[in-house]
């Protein structure tokens, strides 16, 4: 308020008051942004940072490189992945390329497995009627979407039973299968709500084109709809990727994931914090990405029919 | 989770087919006779296999792999009969068999299946086999006290939920206000919730919190907590936990609020402030109730995932100390890593869907009502 100088005038008076309120304000908002920025950033900062120190820079809490400390490849060099080991033989490298594809290949594999069966089941339940027994769309939806109250442990035990009889224990297809049904009630979901904004013109016109209901929905309509695929693709991607439970239950050598191998590895005495932050920053690396330039997809995947 | 949107009049009828009245019994009868034939090759196997895996016959497979070709195989001969049989209405069904078909083989029948198994004696690691022991894990269940103890911190973490919640609705409401760099801050806010939680705990749980020389205890220090072991006072542990999870999901709760705020209607604030309300006013008698229907689905959905919460806890405490942290889900992970029963670890997940059920059952009823009356 000391700013004002000029003859008090009451109206010009109010105006800076509510001048430097917002002022205030603005201030206030931005710094709570910032703050939560830091929160959010500050655990990956660290992690990324600590994979290129020392001992000695661990211990003294030093922060920022090139000003604090000195960087080094000595978290990447114990994984094989510096470049001055990236062309030698490496037993730690190999055992996390092992595990990193067994992600991928689950991870998408699931993916790919929801997609095409929760594309299939939503188009019906968008654009026909069904009765099963009892049961009408809304109930057969209501069958899909209440598994996901299910805990992974009610399945977890008797999935170990069953996959020791069938030998499916430590196989990537296993794990695909478990991946598909956690993340198919989500694609059901997002699917129907994308098939439900197509209007249902266009299936009458493909019809009328004489295009049977398969023609119509493979050529027509499955083209309208990539940006729900895309969406509930990613999502389910992301949930695979980051899954640990039945993973850690149901695989041993070959099949394991990067969770579990991340998990074994803090569980472990003297393991040095270089290698296991090197090891953490490579597990999250890719959904960073994902999730820095597919924001867009996460969010509508994400807030599919939350606005009605 | 019940969608409200029912199913709107432009759906395509089940117009009476014309052409059903050309579809000649003889091809009518040749659909059933597929689906009775491939039942009756898929129970055959099913049989001669059962036998097999008890003793009663030589013949048989080495593991049940073929009886998982063998349904699969079924079910497309399902398909086919019906679409022989119905034509048009059974190429449309095609669309939702595939989903409902692996939905029976890998929820219903392993639930099922669970059920069974809840009955029994079973521990992997021992060499006689299952045993039939009715009630008794259900009765061994009432005595465990972990279990119990396990369930309690389970109505904890739910309750912290309210909190998340609180904070996420704040980021929301900053996220939806007038500011610049917007997406920069959305894309920002978002990161934490694509981290995989086991790299989280190492992150957060056993690296920023570390006793030693994790950032988090040194500020602890410089705050004045002489002794920050995050880990050790079974209330800090809990809290700690509490905070990576939060950390983790808030995110998501914060996205879908942000998406209600913004398909907000903007007469609505803009009348409220004509009408003179101030900032926290217009919050309270405005917004709030607005974004009341989708508090209560985001909150549901978020209690539903916070029911499985078990990842950071297994790596972080592994239920420490004195199982101050534990959940359900950990326990019994603990459960079978320990006494490989799991038959038990069967029983104490079945009765922890029931409770989920009946709990969610309740909530879902309650909050209909609650969003009616303010409605």
């Amino acid at each position: 308020m000391a700013i004002l100088t000029s003859e008090s005038k009451r109206g010009r008076k109010r105006g800076a008051a509510a001048r430097t309120n917002r002022i205030a304000s603005r201030v206030l908002i931005y710094a709570a942004l910032l703050f939560w920025s830091f929160v959010c950033l500050f655990p990956i900062y660290w992690t990324v940072t600590t994979s290129f120190k020392s001992a000695i820079d661990v211990t003294q809490g030093h922060l920022v490189p090139w000003v604090d400390f000195q960087p080094d490849w000595k978290g990447w060099r114990s994984l094989g992945l510096s470049p001055d080991t990236i062309f030698g033989i490496s037993t730690a490298r190999s055992e996390f390329v092992s595990r990193f594809a067994n992600s991928i290949i689950t991870s998408v594999g699931a993916s790919i497995l929801a997609l095409i069966l929760g594309s299939l089941a939503a188009y019906g339940l968008s654009r026909f009627r069904y009765k099963f027994a009892w049961m009408r769309n809304d109930d057969i939806l209501f069958f899909f979407m209440s598994q996901l109250i299910l805990p992974p442990v009610v399945l977890a035990l008797p999935f170990l039973v069953l996959y020791k009889a069938l030998s499916l224990l430590d196989t990537r297809f296993g794990l695909i299968l478990l991946y598909t049904l956690t993340v198919l009630p989500i694609v059901i979901w997002i699917m129907r709500d994308q098939f439900n904004s197509i209007p249902i013109e266009l299936d009458e016109a493909a019809f009328v084109d004489g295009l049977s209901t398969w023609g119509a929905f493979l050529r027509i309509i499955l083209p309208l709809a990539v940006p729900g695929m895309a969406a509930a693709f990613i999502l389910s991607l992301v949930l695979c990727w980051n899954e640990y439970f039945f993973a850690a239950l149901l695989t041993s050598t070959d099949a394991k994931t990067l969770p579990v191998m991340v998990a074994s590895q803090t569980g472990s005495q003297g393991i040095n914090w270089w290698s296991m932050a090197a090891l953490s920053t490579a597990a999250i690396a890719p959904l960073v990405i994902v999730g820095i330039f597919l924001e867009r997809y996460i969010v509508s995947g994400l807030t599919t029919g939350a606005g009605k | 989770m019940q969608t409200s949107s029912p199913l709107a009049d432009s759906k395509v009828d089940d117009r009476p087919k014309p052409a059903s009245r050309h579809i000649l019994a003889g091809r009518r009868n040749a659909g059933y006779a597929i689906v009775v034939l491939a039942s009756l090759a898929f129970l055959l196997l099913l049989l001669v296999q059962l036998l097999h895996a008890t003793g009663a016959t030589a013949i048989g497979f080495a593991d049940w792999r073929p009886v998982l070709v063998a349904y699969l195989l079924w079910a497309i001969a399902i398909g086919i009969g019906l679409v022989v049989i119905r034509g048009e209405r059974g190429l449309r069904a095609l669309f939702l068999l595939p989903a409902v078909f692996f939905t029976i083989a890998v929820v219903i029948f392993p639930t099922m299946f669970g059920i069974y198994i809840a009955t029994l004696d079973w521990n992997l690691s021992s060499l006689e086999g299952p045993r039939f022991s009715g009630f008794n894990n259900l009765i061994g269940l009432f005595h465990d006290t972990y279990y119990w103890n396990a369930l309690g911190n389970m109505g904890f973490y739910t309750i912290a939920v309210l909190a998340e919640y609180a904070i996420a609705f704040g980021l929301a409401l900053l996220l939806s206000g007038q500011i610049r760099a917007r997406k920069l801050f959305r894309v920002v806010f978002l990161l934490p919730m694509m981290l995989s939680p086991v790299a989280v705990s190492w992150m957060i749980g056993k690296s920023l919190m570390e006793y030693r020389f994790g950032p988090a205890a040194t500020l602890a220090r410089y705050l004045g907590w002489d002794n920050p072991a995050f880990f050790a006072s079974p209330w800090s542990a809990w809290l700690s936990i509490e905070v990576m999870d939060a950390w983790v999901s808030i995110p998501f709760i914060m996205i879908i609020l942000l998406a209600g705020l913004q398909a907000m209607p903007k007469e609505v604030l803009e009348a409220a402030k004509v009408d003179g309300a101030n900032s926290w006013q217009s919050f309270w008698h405005v917004t709030f109730p607005i974004m009341l229907p989708v508090s209560i689905t985001v909150l549901i959905i978020r209690i539903i995932f916070k029911l499985k919460l078990a990842d950071i806890v297994i790596n972080v405490t592994a239920g420490g100390p004195g199982g101050a942290t534990d959940t359900v889900s950990s326990f019994i992970y603990r459960v079978y890593r320990d006494r490989s029963n799991v038959g038990y670890g069967t029983g104490l997940a079945m009765f922890y869907l029931l409770m989920i059920i009946l709990f969610l059952t309740l909530l879902l009823r309650l909050s209909r009502r609650w969003t009616q009356k303010v409605a």
